[in-house]
């Protein structure tokens, strides 16, 4: 099977029903997704398919078709894009493991909302579980994030 | 910041770390005895390296597990030897006893002690480089060492605008020998660039970008990936097992019976779970059976009826409370608690005949190793345990009997390729070893002032070392210290004062869980204080004010807390505040929650925490670890408890095991407060104040105590 993962044509040999999670863990060695719960509940394996947030520990290999994967690697080369900035300088990672997953998530709704306020923040992030209970850093960082992205537009 | 470079190891030579550094260096077993490599360099001490490049090398054998040891262990070394912390790599080491910690006499990475117990080591360790690579200087400058001073990696002579790099002077102060303590300058805190100032998180930039390598990260060639078959009750034996099915999963290699279930070996995860699925198998249920959570509670509140183990008593309070007409009595009862850590439980073990490797996020390395090495039948020494990055701890990866490591060796014993044994999020809550239920019995008679005159407590709770080489040091006497700290030393003015505890039957394996007995000690003590206040009609702080009159340490937290949280002032309608104060792990912690009732739930808007915790190293994480306590027992407090029927764990997975939510969070204020003496602890101590807090609120709001948790 065929993948497009971070602007790259990947094959892929594992049963159609194989979660993308671990299609990318243990198939592609691409480990910063991260598992978590297995049932869509805690937002650690979130992934981009054409720019769409979803739940990849709960997504099977069958339904991705052509779309277009990007992972926590694949945001940006070198850790430069503007949401993993925000994250380094409101320094919000604890034990950093479900970090992957918010980034992510934050990426894909200041793609599609550029100056989110609060609810909408709190809205988006709901699905991404943090046992540190990073939640306040977070919430700094997508407002830092969006301010780093109108910047870089201006 | 600038990245620290990366310590190679064959098996990290992925291609996404060609992007850039990795921070957690592998131990390199040819430095624990501190030889110097071939091509030079200065090592004084386990903790420190200077290379003839001038690259310094900070090694850390604490486990990083989000509380930031990784930095704030840097900061302290760095400080005291005057590196350049930008310049310097950080490396994580796995199992060395030359980092055994002062406490423990092993690794531990628990009880908030990383700073508080390596904090004067590793000044000294810093101070002593320092020492040596200044008298090396003064050496070749031919000048007196008093003459020197120096900075971000240099030696400085003033007078004649000469310096030296630490890296030209390496080798030549590998030569000295070692310095007498007593001629070791350490700084005076004026002096410090690092230490008490914030600085953000070493391997932050690797936690942004999916480089950072937890245990369940860990990729080696030919590995293979396995998933348990647990019993499905505690205790429970194999009738029988019927793999036939399982081995026709394509990708699955082997099942293998190990003594903590059934193994499925496959080719990677998804085959190894689909494996499981594919099992027949029958188990022998045993003698937990029929553990019922509600059974147990009975016989808890039976336990609490007749006389424990004594853990303190002074005057006399049976005789106190006899004479009493009116007693305000409150049975608490607190249930099990699973620790939930972010990143399931794991660890790969390679198990080469006459020697073996194992990989982990252990809080406990040379335990766990030492449990590898009786399992594969190899001396200690044969096994090489590499420590990664821990997606939490919070106690649950810090076990005496190494379940998670001993299954994962099990496994892999004997199969010649490394095996990863992996928790799915369901075996996780569903693995033991969790908070201990507790359940308290408590009657205090207060005297016509309103103060108390006696109080009795009596806690009931299985017992965390039992069983456990730690024994001997946590039990003394029929009470475990972990059972009743936060209650046998009750800081209030009591005259009669009786604390008991039984310790229950052993049904389950149970363990430390982020603060340990003052999660339910503090629950008990803080919100029968909030009873009494009401009984006396007097308004909390007050009352705890005339209670620790002989303790201007708390009073200064207790007022800071009020103060900042603007206590006593109107809040909208339909909001309370609640207070609650507690000292854990050697610092003093006061909490204000700010709460409302929505359609019968609380909700909690604002926690300020005022905090004592001497010196402190790091601010920015000091604070964030507090707030991270608070967000842990409030979660807790609203949300969970593992609870038994027929023998089986109920729970299951964060649907009904939930964590706290960020449509949950409050605004969190964290104040610490100014300090110069030795450091406290910050893991810990944020979390046992919350939840009294949270039910003292609940208390102004409804007029009634919080008996039981969870509350939603």
């Amino acid at each position: 099977m065929k993948l497009w993962v971070n602007g790259e044509d990947r094959e892929i040999d594992l049963p159609p029903d194989t979660p993308l999670l671990w299609a990318l863990r243990d198939g592609l060695g691409l480990t910063g997704t991260k598992y978590g719960c297995g049932m869509a509940l805690c937002g650690a394996c979130t992934v981009h398919l054409d720019g769409e947030a979803v739940r990849s520990c709960v997504t099977p290999l069958s339904a991705i078709g052509g779309r277009a994967i990007t992972t926590i690697e694949g945001l940006s080369s070198d850790g430069s894009h503007p949401v993993q900035q925000a994250w380094i300088e409101a320094d919000v990672a604890q034990c950093g493991y479900c970090q992957s997953g918010q980034i992510m998530g934050a990426a894909a709704l200041l793609a599609q909302n550029a100056g989110p306020d609060e609810a909408a923040i709190v809205a988006a992030m709901d699905g991404h579980l943090c046992r540190c209970g990073t939640y306040s850093q977070v919430r700094e960082a997508v407002r830092l994030a969006a301010r780093k992205l109108k910047e870089g537009q201006s | 910041m600038r990245l620290p470079t990366v310590t190679r190891r064959d098996f990290l030579k992925t291609g996404a770390l060609s992007a850039g550094g990795l921070l957690v260096g592998l131990h390199l077993p040819g430095f624990a005895q501190f030889a110097l490599a071939a091509e030079g360099g200065f090592r004084p001490n386990a903790f420190v390296r200077v290379g003839v490049d001038g690259r310094i090398t900070i090694f850390v054998g604490q486990a990083e597990m989000g509380q930031g040891v990784l930095t704030s262990l840097p900061m302290i070394v760095a400080d005291e030897m005057d590196a350049d912390l930008d310049q310097v790599t950080v490396e994580m080491v796995g199992a060395d006893p030359a980092f055994n910690h002062p406490m423990f006499g092993t690794q531990v990475t628990g009880g908030s002690t990383s700073v508080r117990g390596l904090f004067e080591p590793l000044r000294r360790a810093g101070a002593e480089a320092r020492h040596l690579l200044v008298e090396a200087a003064a050496t070749r400058l031919e000048v007196e060492p008093a003459a020197l001073r120096t900075e971000r990696g240099r030696v400085i002579h003033e007078a004649s605008g000469r310096s030296l790099d630490y890296g030209e002077l390496a080798n030549a102060a590998a030569q000295l020998p070692k310095p007498d303590p007593e001629a070791i300058r350490l700084k005076t805190p004026d002096q410090y660039r690092y230490i008490g100032r914030d600085r953000r998180r070493t391997e932050g930039p690797d936690k942004v970008s999916g480089r950072a390598q937890f245990g369940m990260d860990v990729r080696l060639p030919g590995m293979l990936t396995a998933v348990v078959a647990w019993p499905p009750v505690y205790g429970a034996t194999l009738k029988s097992h019927d793999a036939e099915a399982a081995l026709k999963v394509p990708g699955v290699r082997k099942v293998k019976v190990v003594p903590e279930g059934v193994a499925v070996i496959a080719e990677h995860f998804w085959a190894a779970r689909q494996g499981r699925e594919a099992l027949q198998l029958e188990w022998e249920p045993g003698a937990n059976a029929g553990l019922d959570s509600e059974v147990q509670g009975r016989e808890y509140r039976a336990l609490a009826d007749t006389p424990g183990a004594v853990a303190a008593d002074r005057g006399d309070t049976a005789a106190a409370l006899a004479e009493a007409d009116d007693v305000l009595a409150m049975d608490i009862d607190l249930p099990y608690l699973a620790h939930a850590t972010m990143e399931p439980l794991n660890a790969t073990v390679h198990h080469r005949g006459d020697e073996a490797e194992v990989w982990t996020g252990t809080q406990m390395q040379q335990v766990d190793q030492a449990r590898a090495a009786q399992i594969l039948g190899l001396p200690q020494d044969k096994v090489t345990l590499h420590n990664l990055l821990l997606g939490g701890g919070f106690g649950r990866r810090a076990n005496p009997l190494s379940d998670f490591v001993a299954v994962a060796a099990h496994v892999a014993r004997d199969e010649g390729v490394p095996v990863k044994t992996i928790w799915t999020r369901e075996d996780d809550t569903r693995g033991y070893w969790y908070r201990p239920r507790a359940v308290h019995r408590l009657r205090v008679r207060l005297g016509e002032d309103g103060l108390p005159l006696a109080w009795h407590q009596r806690i009931v709770g299985q017992s965390i070392m039992q069983g456990t080489p730690f024994e001997a040091f946590g039990i003394k006497d029929g009470v475990e210290n972990a059972l009743v700290e936060g209650a046998n030393d009750l800081p209030y003015a009591v005259p009669n004062l009786r604390v008991e505890c039984h310790l229950a039957p052993r049904v389950v394996p149970v363990l430390w869980w982020r603060s340990v007995g003052h999660t339910h000690t503090a629950f008990a003590v803080e919100h029968m204080i909030d009873l009494m206040a009401r009984k006396a009609g007097r308004d909390p702080v007050d009352y705890r004010r005339a209670l620790l009159a002989e303790h201007p340490d708390w009073l200064r937290v207790l007022d800071a807390a009020a103060e900042r949280a603007g206590w006593g002032s109107t809040l909208p309608e339909g909001r309370a505040r609640g207070i609650a104060i507690h000292k854990s792990f050697g610092s003093l912690v006061a909490q204000v929650a700010e709460v409302s009732l929505e359609n019968g739930r609380p909700r909690v808007h604002r926690v300020v925490a005022a905090v004592d915790m001497g010196r402190v190293v790091n601010p920015r994480h000091a604070a964030v670890q507090i707030e991270s306590g608070i967000v842990f027992g409030l979660a807790a407090v609203l949300h969970q408890r593992i609870t038994f029927s027929e023998g089986r764990v109920q729970q299951s997975n964060f649907h009904d095991y939930p964590l706290l939510r960020q449509s949950e969070m409050p605004l969190v204020d964290v104040h610490l407060l100014d300090s110069t003496e030795p450091p406290g602890g910050a893991g810990e101590p944020g979390t046992p104040p919350i939840a009294p807090a949270l039910a003292n609120a609940l208390l102004a709001l409804t007029g009634k105590p919080v008996t039981t948790l969870p509350l939603a």
